[in-house]
């Protein structure tokens, strides 16, 4: 295995810039929304969160692939963004519980990325001009191709490609005999939103994302969670009517990341499409119910109106974003419902949040004991 | 939680003098403390005992008390002020001794003063070990394996329970004193009675020894509402056994994964919440099996450190400064971030470089000083480097040193065999970093280095990378070098000389060269979050990126202050103090002032102190590219010791500007040739000198001069290598010791006036008028370095016609030399005469003091006049009422067992204390001039 990388690769920017570097993992041309994590650790667990489907990845930590890849901490079973863009890459890795390199993994994937960019003026450069669309190409470079290539490219607005990513089949997860049910609507799920509730002593059914409200209800679970996912929540009307269903039953229920957004949207409540989002394992966090402030794992590139949140008759904010007063959070009228825009499962990140689990579970408890 | 209205005057405690283990750091924090309550409306009483701090300066404080750090002295203050509440976490381990025996004492509590900052009933548990061990317990967090030894005998049988290797640890000492590792029965004994007399309560730890286990530190805050926050995790280069002073450490951490760092970033909350109701900063230590990752934690610093102040300026966010607003009530969530000044307080800074810190140590100020490392702290000083790379920063580390190295190469005798070089890795030794290269350089797989040094593969990976580079470097000449691999190098953190050198050229060739192949430094910002956010704080580094962030300066006139890099013996926190005077007094000029500098345990490199701040070695690549890049009206070298005025030369010959004093100036007082001429045009007496380059010359001269001679080496900083000698025989011996230690350089040998009282004077010249700022008397006779003296202000016993004289001579060779700014003399006074020994025409350890006695900003008067802005006759100089202060040394030896304590000609102090006395019946001053006689009949 060669120490650093030798071929070239060159990042094209929808605005027209052009940033060259070398090739990593796969050789070849993808396309893709361009956003940046800012994560210290975690790199394995934020390429294999479904949320960064289709997306092109800039991490700003300095070294990426230096302690390698340990499977068992994979959030999903593949490499998810398209592309990556690394400031130094370690194609060897130190660390004895890790099963393989990142390069190996990357390749293994069939993910394009480049090193050796200056990814700070990179993250500089899409602070001021907001998110847009790119094209990593490495190997023998065919520009006009590569262009070409990046004009074709969708906008991420209206783009569901939450349904990309979901199950095609309904499985199981957990111990048959655990005292709640829990059905989870996959729209990408995060492994550790599942290891999460498990914890909770939680059986797990995990539905693709067209799966109807009456299927869902078929097997009876005790409360549903609308998970994480990548894209624009907007097009997936049949997710929202699902979550409607769910909130109008009273059914206890939980939305992460993108499926907070789903149910703001069943309510009602619109969204929105971020400068830059948010992306990393330090965004602090109010709860506004206990005015103790947390920090968070966060990847979302939408979000929910906070000003139609606080105007709406049913609902209330519950969390907002300490750095720039966006909602993270909201509680809806005599529902039993939990809806962040965070990820308390984290993996990677902080564990500060990881008790809303335990009030899912509560609130399953409650209802439990009022249907009885 | 808004600010505690309750609390409206807040006492600050000092740490008191320097000493290794605590250092110039707790002045930066006790300065921001200071600061950031006194923006809150605060009125702040400080005592702390050190001069040479930049805390102890009025403009930081309402009142302050430069007394000993004694409870008598609180109780005097408490008398004096209403102080609400008393803050004893930013003085290191000294000022929560110092709480807790108030405490105890029911000093607060009579005083109604609240301790913020701190829960001190519950540090108990931080300190004591054996409670720290059932308190994990209890909280569920693991430690390692141990007991507590209360007697010899004890020792030795939890030591046979345990099985080798064991780790001693004294309960409630600083730095790690008395600290071991044992490998077997026989050191144990050695190690256990000291340990166990280091400890004030006679009690050691003995613990199982994590050999190979990877050591981390983790930086928290916490305020009243109980939110924590992560501000940095800091992993050491070296594994446990090596205490963290003592070890390389890297930010943020590198071999880390996110379960990892999540289980420890769990563990660390529970430990801080484990400690009572408090709000402030915290340090928690952990190690980690690299087989299976398990966690145990090592101990927990409820108080701010020498590890936050590096983390402080490693992320940039101001620990001190916040721990302190935290003490007095705000909360996290309602302060903003410092650094982009628009988002919140409350989140957990994330870095885009790397930084590496390494000590500085003074071995060879310590004649017989065990040189390996261990438990215990040994260094003095430290830097700290930035790059975007592991391998960048650590070659901007050793640059940072000043110790010749350019990059990562030693000066390493040649070993012949690589097994000999193996047996030198372990016991480690400051010199282990440079002794890996060679061993990898030399293909000892790195497996073996691995096992044998517990390094972390990753980390001899990057240093195998540097090397890589390094072989292909030498297949070629400057002709020859592909600017691919030139760019390659410089990313690498190469530097230009170490380039020339490998491709036999100059420095000024491959700066040239890389210049018109565009390969230039690119500055970044430190912004506490990767560039999430706009950030206007100026605070940067350098390294080779394709943007430069940091835009031209404008119209405003700059001065580059030149910083003294890191505190070692000789030069310390005191030039620090320095150089951030200059700071302001060029600010006060209505001038922009630049601020370059290496060393992250001091106040100057805070980013609030200058208009800019470049964290980058003083190092000559470095210093030019920031003066292309500012283009300042001028260089200030009189304010950073030696460090800065060795730049001078450079600076002249490449046609930078200096303020003040002029190059020729400067060298006519540093070259004793030209030095002693001018002397004898000036008809100034001074003793009988020479210069030998050989052996044979240095015999020749001394016969001439007469014995006794002091002997020195030319060039070197704090006396090092002086010695007093008295007969051929024992000149002849020191001198090949000399050559050997220093080859190539040229031996100063002096006629040593024997029995003379030295004296020194501190002035500043204008080109018209003389501003003598005091003459100090020493009480140690001539002989005994200037640093290591007790010095008098004013002189107590010198003639009215010594102390003309003095004034006289200083005045002519202030003029004849031309200075413009600051400068010390210091003389040998013997038969009423005062003979010239050496003239620095730079700023002096002894000013801060002289300042502080006075109560008159000397170094902000001298700045004035050395660029030019101000002439003397433009100040009222109003000295503070002095009988007597007294400058009082303060060594370290404790963590040199062995090491002769015998003062000489070569310092070994590493910090001061000032006490002022109302006359000379004073005990104490009767004490000490009792010494001067024992040692003038010697």
């Amino acid at each position: 295995m060669s120490w650093l990388p030798s071929e070239s690769a060159v990042l094209l920017l929808e605005d027209g810039t052009q940033w060259e570097g070398k090739a990593i993992g796969k050789v070849g041309t993808v396309g893709g929304e361009l956003c940046f994590n800012t994560g210290m650790t975690g790199y394995q667990e934020v390429f294999t969160d479904p949320s960064y489907a289709g997306q092109i990845l800039i991490m700003t930590a300095a070294h990426i692939g230096n302690y390698g890849v340990r499977f068992a901490e994979s959030q999903s079973d593949k490499v998810q963004p398209r592309g990556v863009v690394i400031a130094r890459f370690s194609p060897d890795y130190s660390r004895a519980l890790a099963e393989t390199s990142l390069e190996e993994f990357l390749i293994a994937h069939g993910v394009v990325g480049i090193a050796d960019v200056d990814t700070r003026a990179l993250v500089r450069h899409i602070r001021e001009k907001g998110a847009m669309n790119a094209v990593i190409a490495s190997g023998n470079v065919d520009l006009e191709k590569a262009h070409a290539f990046l004009s074709a490219l969708p906008s991420m607005q209206g783009l569901a490609l939450a349904e990309k990513v979901t199950s095609s089949e309904p499985y199981y997860m957990g111990d048959p005999q655990a005292r709640w049910r829990v059905a989870v609507v996959d729209m990408g799920v995060k492994r550790h939103i599942l290891h999460s509730l498990m914890r909770e002593d939680c059986y797990l059914k995990v539905f693709p994302l067209d799966a109807s409200y009456s299927d869902i209800m078929e097997w009876a679970p005790h409360g549903v969670l609308f998970s994480n996912g990548p894209g624009d929540p907007a097009p997936l009307q049949h997710v929202q009517h699902v979550a409607k269903a769910c909130l109008d039953n009273g059914i206890p229920t939980m939305g992460i990341c993108l499926g907070h957004q789903v149910i703001a949207l069943a309510m009602g409540v619109s969204t929105y499409k971020m400068h830059i989002g948010h992306r990393g394992l330090n965004h602090p966090v109010l709860d506004l119910q206990s005015g103790k402030a947390v920090i968070t794992s966060q990847n979302h590139g939408f979000g929910v109106s906070r000003a139609e949140v606080e105007k709406h008759p049913q609902l209330r904010p519950t969390f907002v974003n300490l750095n720039d007063d966006s909602l993270e959070g909201m509680a809806v009228e005599g529902k039993p419902v939990i809806s962040v825009q965070f990820h308390p499962e984290a993996a990677p990140g902080p564990h500060d949040t990881r008790y809303l689990f335990h009030q899912f579970s509560e609130l399953m408890a409650e209802r439990h004991s009022e249907v009885k | 939680m808004p600010r505690d209205p309750s609390i409206q005057s807040v006492l600050i405690i000092g740490s008191g003098p320097i000493v290794i283990g605590q250092a110039a750091e707790f002045d930066y924090s006790g300065t921001q403390a200071a600061r950031a309550l006194r923006e809150a409306g605060i009125e702040v009483i400080l005592i702390n005992s050190n001069p040479a701090t930049i805390m102890t300066d009025p403009i930081n404080a309402d009142h302050i008390y430069l007394w000993p750090l004694t409870v008598d002295s609180i109780e005097k203050i408490l008398q004096r002020h209403r102080v609400d509440a008393v803050l004893p976490t930013m003085g290191g381990q000294v000022a929560l001794n110092l709480a807790k025996e108030a405490e105890q004492r029911g000093v607060w509590d009579r005083y109604g003063v609240q301790v913020i900052g701190v829960n001190l009933e519950a540090i108990e548990n931080t300190e004591d070990r054996e409670l720290f061990r059932a308190l994990m317990e209890k909280i569920g967090v693991p430690v390692a394996p141990s007991a507590i030894a209360r007697s010899f005998l004890e020792g030795k049988e939890i030591a046979e329970e345990l099985g080798y290797p064991l780790v001693l640890r004294p309960s409630y000492t600083l730095g790690g004193s008395g600290a071991a590792v044992v490998h077997n029965k026989k050191e144990l004994e050695a190690a256990l009675a000291r340990a166990l007399e280091f400890s004030p309560v006679h009690e050691v730890l003995v613990e199982k020894n994590l050999l190979g286990w990877k050591e981390f530190e983790l930086e928290l805050l916490r305020d009243a509402d109980d939110n924590i926050a992560i501000i940095c995790t800091i992993e050491n280069f070296d594994p446990m056994g090596i205490h963290t002073g003592d070890s390389i450490t890297v930010a943020p951490a590198m071999t880390l994964s996110d379960t990892a760092f999540q289980q420890m970033r769990d563990y660390a909350f529970r430990m801080m919440r484990s400690l009572g109701h408090f709000a402030g900063g915290c340090n928690v230590q952990f190690a980690l099996n690299p087989e299976d990752e398990s966690i145990v934690a090592i101990e927990i610093n409820p108080r701010v450190s020498r590890s936050s102040a590096l983390a402080s300026k490693a992320t940039g966010y101001p620990i001190a400064k916040v721990a302190a607003q935290l003490a007095v009530g705000y909360s996290l969530p309602e302060l903003k971030n410092p650094v982009t000044r628009k988002t919140s307080a409350y989140f957990e800074p994330t870095l885009d470089y790397v930084i590496v810190k390494m000590p500085y140590w003074n071995f060879e100020k310590f004649e017989g000083a065990d040189r390996t490392l261990g438990m215990q702290m040994k260094s003095v000083g430290e830097v700290m480097a930035i790059g975007r790379s592991f391998a960048e920063a650590l070659q901007k580390a050793c640059q940072s040193l000043e110790k010749g190295y350019t990059g990562l190469k030693g000066k390493l005798p040649p070993f012949a065999h690589p097994q000999e070089l193996l047996q030198r890795l372990d016991p480690p030794t400051a010199e282990r970093l440079f002794m890996i290269r060679e061993a990898i350089d030399r293909q000892v797989p790195l497996s073996t280095v691995q096992r044998i040094t517990g390094i972390d593969r990753w980390f001899l990976r990057q240093i195998d990378h540097i090397i890589h580079l390094d072989r292909q470097l030498m297949r070629h000449s400057l002709d020859t070098l592909p600017p691919d691999l030139l760019r390659r190098l410089k990313r690498y953190g190469f530097s230009d000389a170490y380039i020339a050198d490998r491709l036999r050229a100059g420095e000024d060739d491959v700066y040239a060269l890389r210049r018109r192949q565009g390969i230039r430094r690119t500055y970044k910002t430190i912004d506490t979050c990767a560039a999430e956010f706009p950030s206007p704080t100026p605070y940067f580094y350098s390294t080779f990126e394709a943007e430069n962030e940091v835009p031209a300066p404008g119209k405003k006139k700059r001065y580059v202050v030149l910083g003294s890099g890191p505190n070692r013996i000789g030069q310390g926190i005191e030039f620090d103090y320095c150089c951030v005077h200059a700071v302001r007094a060029i600010q006060e000029a209505g001038h922009e002032a630049v601020l370059i500098n290496c060393n992250p345990e001091t106040v100057s490199t805070d980013f609030d102190v200058s208009d800019r701040l470049y964290f980058e070695p003083l190092f000559w690549e470095h210093v030019r590219e920031i003066l292309d890049h500012e283009q300042p009206a001028g260089v200030i070298v009189q304010t950073g010791g030696q460090t800065a005025l060795r730049l001078a030369k450079k600076l002249h010959e490449h046609g930078y500007p200096i303020a003040g004093t002029s190059f020729d100036s400067l060298d006519m007082a540093e070259d004793r040739g030209r030095f002693s001429q001018l002397l004898e045009r000036l008809g100034i007496p001074y003793p009988r000198y020479g210069v030998a380059t050989t052996p044979e010359a240095a015999l020749r001269l001394a016969k001439e001069i007469g014995y006794p001679v002091l002997v020195r080496p030319s060039y070197v900083l704090g006396g090092q290598g002086m010695r007093i000698v008295i007969d051929p025989e024992e000149l002849e011996e020191w001198i090949l010791e000399l050559f050997s230690r220093f080859p190539n350089n040229r031996i100063l040998i002096d006629h040593y006036l024997h029995n003379a009282i030295e004296a020194e004077v501190d002035f500043i010249y204008d080109g018209d008028d003389l501003l003598i700022m005091g003459i100090m008397e020493h009480i140690e006779p001539a002989g005994i370095h200037s640093g290591d003296s007790h010095a008098v202000l004013p002189p107590f016993s010198l003639s009215e016609k010594v102390i003309r004289q003095i004034e006289d001579f200083t005045h002519k060779i202030a003029k004849a030399l031309n200075i413009r700014g600051l400068g010390n003399m210091q003389f040998a006074v013997k038969d009423e005469t005062a003979y010239v020994i050496e003239a620095n025409p730079r700023a002096s350890r002894s000013m801060p003091f002289i300042a502080k006695a006075y109560g008159v900003p000397f170094l902000n008067i001298g700045t004035h006049v050395m660029i030019g802005n101000k002439k003397l006759k433009d100040f009222t100089i109003r000295r503070k009422p002095l009988k007597y202060a007294i400058k009082e040394p303060v060594f370290s030896f404790d963590k040199f067992p062995g090491v002769k304590k015998e003062l000489g000609p070569e310092m070994r102090s590493i910090g001061e204390a000032i006490r002022f006395i109302d006359d000379l019946n004073d005990p104490y001053f009767r004490e000490l001039f009792k010494r001067r006689s024992m040692y003038l009949s010697r």
